[in-house]
C-alpha cells in the first residue's frame, strides 16, 4: 500500500511535463480546426436531431424510419446538401417513451446544438416532447399521424408537413366503409391518444354516412393476448374496423381470424395492425378479400410511378415492401415515406428562408407555414400534398387496398378534398 | 355473445393462461422453497426461453414441428445452464444472503434484458406453431324443437392452445414424480428441510442449489416455449410473467408446490373470466387485491406452513 502511494509522487514531475505536452499538442491541432470552421462557416453541417423509436413498442417503426431517413439524407447530400451545407443526422433513442422523448429533445437543443428536431412517430411521445421543444424554441417536425398537431393542443414550433393525420384519414375512409362494406361497425383500437383519435373521428364520420358504431373495444397497447376482447363484438356487426400497434400485432390479427373462423363479417383494417408483418404469415389466410387503409401502397402497383420506384430503390425496399437484403424484413411502408417527405420539406423551407443557423429558426417555421400545394415528385413519392400553414398539418390522398392473392392491391384512392376538414387552430397567430 | 358460450370461451382462455402461469410460478416457487432465494430475474429466464425458441426454430428451418420440438428440448436446457452459471458466479459468492440476492437478481434481470436487446434486437418475432387448427365448439339450447345442438358464432379454440394445457399438465406431473419418487427429489427435499443437516449427511448442497436454480429457470423457459407460438418472442415479455408468478406464489404459499398449482389455476381462470366479461384491468386489480388480502389474513398463503 505504501509503495503504491509513493509511486505517483516519484513520477509526478514527469507526468506534469507529459500533461503540458499533451495540452500543447491539443492546442496546436485543435486551434486550426476551429479557425477553419470560422473561415468557412457555410460548410459546417446542418444538424438534424432524429428522435427515433429504437427500443420499446415502436421499435419496428423506428428501424424503418431510420433507414428512410438515412436514405433521404444521402440523397439530399448527393444533390449538394441544404444551402450548400451537408446534412448530418444526430440520432437518439427515445425508447418510445414520452418522458425520455422530452429528454431527447432537450439533448438535441442543449448538448448537440441541433438546428431542428425531427422524426417522432408515436403520439404519446409527441405529446410528451412537443411542449419542451416549444420552450426551447426548437423547430420540431413530427411524422406521427396523430391529430394533436392540427387540434391546436401543441405549439408553433411543432409541425407535421410530411404525413397526414388520423382525422383526415378516417374521414376519407368512412364513405367507402359505409357504401361498400356495411353500416354497423365495431371498432377495435389501442387505448391511447392515437386510438382515441380513430374512435372519435371515425364514429363522427360514419354517422354522417348514415351508419353507426355498435361497439368500441379499447385494447391496452402493451397487451399480448386478444381473444378475450372479441366476444364483445356484437353479433349484428357488419364491419369490424381494426387498428392496432405494438409488438403483438401479429397475434392480434391471427386471433381475430381464429375467433371468426369461417363466418367472418366484413373486415376493414388500418395497415398499422400489420406494419412490419408479412401479410402471408401463417394464420392470416382469412384476410383474403378484406380491406386495408394504406398511407402508401406496400406492394408496387401495376401503375407504379417513377417516383415510387426511385424511393424504393433509395431506401432498399423491394416490390413486395420488404427489405431488398432480407425478404422477411417487411417495412412499415405506409408510414415511413413521411420521413423522406418531411426532410425534403425541411430542405425547401431552409432554402427559401435562407437559413444560416439557430438564429433563423423562426424564419424556417415561417417559410414552411407559407407552403401550400406540393405536387407528386421524387421529393413527394406518396402523392401530392396540401399543407395548411395555419394548422401545421398536411393533407394528401389515401389508399384503400384489398387483399388479393396474398397481395395488397389498391382498389380506391381518395382525393385530397375528401380528407379536408375545418381549421381548429391558427398557430401563425402565436408569437415566437 | 350469449352467456353460456361466452363462459366456455372465457374458461378456455383462462385455462391456457393458468397452464403457462403454473409452470412459470412453479419455477419461482421451487427456487424459493429450496434455496430461500427471491429470484427477481425469473421473468427474464422466461423471456430467454422464448428468444432461444425463436433462434432454434429459425436456425433449423424446415417443418415448424421440427423447430418447435428442438426448441422445447434445447431452450429449457440452455436457460437452465445459464441460470446455474449465474448461481455459481453471483448467488454463491454472496452466500444467498436474502437482501443481497434480491439486488443480485435485479442486476441479472437488467443484464439479461439488455444483452437480449443488443443481440436479438427490439423486434417481436414469431415462432410457428407445429399445428394450429381452429376447433369450433358446439353449444346446446332448449328451443321450440326441444334440445338442440348448434355452433355459436365465435366459440372456438385452436388445437395448439389445447396442447398447451395438456403439455403443462404432463410437465407438472413429471415434476411431481421427480420431487416425490426419485432420489434427486429426496435430496432436494432434504436440502429444503435443513440444508446443514443435509450437508452433514453428504448432500453436496452447493451443487444442489445450482441444479435447483437451473431447474427453476428451465421451467420458466419451458412455459415460454409453449406460449411463444401464440404470442411472440420480445425482449420485454418477462414483466407480466414475473408479476403474475409472484402473485401466484404469494397466494399459494411460498415454497408450497400444490399451493402454487392451485393459485395458478385460481389466478389464471379468474384472469380469463374477468377479463372476458369485464375488463383485463379489473382482473389485474382483483388479483392484486387478493394478494393484499392473503398477506393480511393468511400471510403463509393458502397451502403454506407457518414456520416457527
Amino acid at each position: 500500500m505504501t509503495d503504491k502511494k509513493k509511486g505517483p509522487k516519484l513520477v509526478s514531475r514527469r507526468n506534469t511535463l507529459k500533461g503540458i505536452g499533451a495540452g500543447a499538442l491539443l492546442a496546436t491541432t485543435g486551434l486550426p480546426k476551429m479557425m477553419g470552421y470560422a473561415q468557412a462557416q457555410s460548410s459546417e453541417p446542418i444538424k438534424i436531431g432524429f428522435q427515433v423509436h429504437r427500443t420499446g413498442i415502436g421499435a419496428a417503426y423506428g428501424r424503418w424510419y431510420d433507414r428512410t431517413t438515412q436514405a433521404a439524407v444521402k440523397r439530399i447530400n448527393d444533390m449538394g446538401g441544404i444551402n450548400g451545407r451537408p446534412v448530418e443526422i444526430v440520432a437518439e433513442d427515445d425508447g418510445t417513451d414520452p418522458k425520455r422523448g422530452a429528454e431527447v429533445v432537450e439533448k438535441f437543443a442543449s448538448q448537440h446544438n441541433c438546428d431542428i428536431a425531427f422524426g417522432t412517430l408515436f403520439s404519446h411521445v409527441v405529446f410528451g416532447s412537443a411542449p419542451r421543444a416549444g420552450e426551447l424554441k426548437l423547430p420540431y417536425f413530427v411524422v406521427s399521424e396523430g391529430h394533436h398537431v392540427a387540434s391546436g393542443k401543441l405549439n408553433r414550433y411543432t409541425l407535421q408537413p410530411g404525413i397526414t393525420d388520423v382525422k383526415s384519414q378516417v374521414q376519407a375512409m368512412a364513405p367507402f366503409v359505409g357504401d361498400n362494406l356495411g353500416k354497423k361497425v365495431t371498432m377495435i383500437y389501442p387505448d391511447f391518444a392515437f386510438g382515441h383519435d380513430h374512435r372519435d373521428f371515425f364514429s363522427e364520420a360514419i354517422e354522417r354516412q348514415g351508419g353507426n358504431v355498435v361497439a368500441k373495444i379499447a385494447v391496452p397497447p402493451a397487451e399480448t393476448s386478444f381473444t378475450k376482447y372479441f366476444p364483445k363484438i356484437p353479433r349484428d356487426t357488419e364491419v369490424v374496423y381494426h387498428v392496432m400497434v405494438g409488438p403483438a400485432v401479429l397475434t392480434f390479427v391471427k386471433e381475430l381470424g381464429e375467433f371468426f373462423g369461417p363466418s367472418r363479417p366484413e373486415i376493414f383494417g388500418f395497415i398499422d395492425s400489420l406494419e412490419a408483418v408479412d401479410i402471408n404469415s401463417p394464420g392470416l389466410e382469412f384476410l383474403e378479400g378484406t380491406y386495408f387503409w394504406e398511407g402508401m401502397p406496400r406492394y408496387a402497383q401495376a401503375d407504379q410511378t417513377s417516383h415510387d420506384k426511385l424511393y424504393r430503390e433509395a431506401v432498399g425496399v423491394d416490390e413486395n415492401g420488404a427489405s431488398t437484403s432480407d425478404s422477411k424484413d417487411v417495412s412499415t411502408f405506409a408510414h415511413m415515406f413521411g420521413c423522406w417527405e418531411t426532410l425534403n420539406i425541411v430542405k425547401a423551407g431552409m432554402e427559401s428562408a435562407g437559413y444560416k443557423g439557430p438564429e433563423d429558426r423562426s424564419k424556417l417555421i415561417e417559410a414552411v407555414e407559407a407552403m401550400s400545394d406540393m405536387p407528386m415528385s421524387d421529393d413527394h413519392p406518396q402523392g401530392a400534398k396540401r399543407f395548411n400553414g395555419k394548422t401545421h398539418q398536411t393533407f394528401g390522398s389515401q389508399y384503400i387496398s384489398k387483399v388479393t392473392d396474398g397481395k395488397l392491391v389498391v382498389s380506391h384512392t381518395t382525393s385530397i378534398e375528401d380528407t379536408l376538414y375545418e381549421d381548429e387552430v391558427d398557430y401563425t397567430t402565436q408569437p415566437f | 355473445m350469449e352467456f353460456g358460450p361466452h363462459l366456455i370461451l372465457a374458461s378456455l382462455e383462462g385455462a391456457v393462461i393458468a397452464a403457462v402461469l403454473a409452470m412459470t410460478a412453479m419455477g419461482l416457487s421451487i427456487v424459493f422453497g429450496i434455496m430461500r432465494v427471491v429470484n427477481v430475474a425469473h421473468g427474464e429466464f422466461f423471456m430467454l426461453g422464448a428468444v432461444i425458441a425463436w433462434w432454434v426454430a429459425h436456425l433449423l428451418g424446415g417443418h415448424p414441428a421440427v423447430g418447435f420440438i428442438a426448441a422445447l428440448v434445447f431452450a429449457p436446457i440452455l436457460v437452465g445452464v445459464i441460470a446455474a452459471v449465474a448461481d455459481r458466479l453471483v448467488l454463491q459468492r454472496i452466500d444467498y444472503d436474502p437482501d443481497r440476492t434480491i439486488v443480485g437478481t435485479i442486476g441479472l434481470l437488467y443484464i439479461i434484458q439488455q444483452v437480449t436487446l443488443m443481440t436479438f434486437g427490439p423486434e417481436a418475432r414469431p415462432v410457428e406453431a407445429p399445428f394450429n387448427q381452429r376447433l369450433a365448439i358446439p353449444w346446446f339450447e332448449f328451443g321450440e324443437n326441444g334440445f338442440e345442438i348448434y355452433w355459436p358464432w365465435g366459440l372456438s379454440i385452436t388445437s395448439y392452445k389445447l396442447f398447451i394445457i395438456v403439455a403443462a399438465i404432463a410437465i407438472l406431473t413429471a415434476l411431481w414424480v421427480l420431487m416425490t419418487k426419485t432420489k434427486i427429489g429426496l435430496i432436494m427435499r432434504a436440502t429444503q428441510q435443513d440444508s446443514e443437516m443435509a450437508r452433514a449427511f453428504g448432500v453436496p448442497v452447493k451443487r444442489v442449489y445450482a441444479w435447483v436454480f437451473g431447474l427453476g429457470a428451465g421451467l420458466a423457459a419451458m412455459g415460454a416455449v409453449l406460449v411463444v407460438p401464440v404470442q411472440q418472442a420480445h425482449y420485454l415479455m418477462g414483466h407480466d410473467p414475473l408479476l403474475l408468478s409472484f402473485i401466484v406464489v404469494i397466494i399459494g404459499g411460498l415454497g408450497s408446490l400444490p399451493g402454487t398449482v392451485i393459485a395458478a389455476i385460481l389466478i389464471g381462470m379468474s384472469d380469463g373470466i374477468i377479463s372476458v366479461f369485464f375488463s383485463p384491468t379489473l382482473a389485474k386489480i382483483l388479483a392484486t387485491l387478493l394478494v393484499a388480502m392473503v398477506l393480511v389474513f393468511r400471510p403463509q398463503g393458502l397451502m403454506g406452513k407457518i414456520r416457527s
